[in-house]
């Protein structure tokens, strides 16, 4: 049976890794109502709007 | 061939997926919008939908067939009598789902489901189209 000559060292493991190790930073958009960086498609955790929309009132969660 | 027919499981036993998803969904016809997580939302909203296409005629029939996963009668009778007359002209599309965030802990996607008409809404466009009625009959009488 076919068997590795030598053992993979750390660096050749972690040179083959690496392309998918890498760390993306967040695509960020502006809330269209008080200009926060929010993540897309998500309801503004800073004023609780959506498209325009008043969807959740923060006060009442306190 | 039942292909690709699929759901969610949501890694639960099957008496434990139904009773949940049922108090989902009765939580749901009562406050009109529940958070919860973006795999249980979906869930639940398959269902949801179904029963409000099904409560859209108010038979006796109807009623048993939903009755059967919902056994609160005041939310049963809030279904038939309020919720489904607002969808009526509706084909489908009766919830809405909107992504919170993630929560901490698990990381898991939080969001809001809730109906795409509000119970209250509906009483205030009453009140409102009551209001302005007589004033149009006073107008009217004026003239």
């Amino acid at each position: 049976m076919a068997v590795p000559k030598y053992k993979t060292s750390k660096a050749r493991t972690r040179t083959r890794k690496s392309i998918n190790m890498k760390l993306v930073a967040p695509k960020l958009v502006e809330c269209s109502t008080c200009g926060n960086k929010v993540l897309p498609h998500r309801v503004c955790p800073k004023c609780g709007f959506y498209r325009g929309k008043q969807v959740l009132n923060l006060e009442d969660i306190g | 061939m039942r292909h690709r027919v699929g759901f969610n499981r949501l890694d639960r036993k099957t008496s434990h997926r139904k009773a949940m998803l049922r108090n989902m969904v009765t939580s749901l016809f009562r406050y009109e919008r529940i958070t919860t997580t973006k795999a249980k939302a979906l869930e639940a909203r398959r269902i949801a939908d179904k029963m409000i296409t099904r409560a859209k005629e108010d038979t006796v029939h109807s009623r048993r067939i939903i009755a059967k996963d919902i056994g609160d009668k005041e939310i049963l009778n809030k279904l038939f009598t309020e919720i489904a007359p607002m969808f009526q002209e509706r084909a489908g599309g009766y919830t809405r789902i909107l992504k919170l965030g993630q929560r901490q802990g698990d990381a898991a996607e939080v969001v809001l489901l809730e109906l795409v008409e509000k119970t209250e809404d509906k009483k205030e466009e009453k009140k409102k189209a009551k209001k302005k009625a007589p004033k149009k009959a006073a107008e009217a009488a004026a003239e």
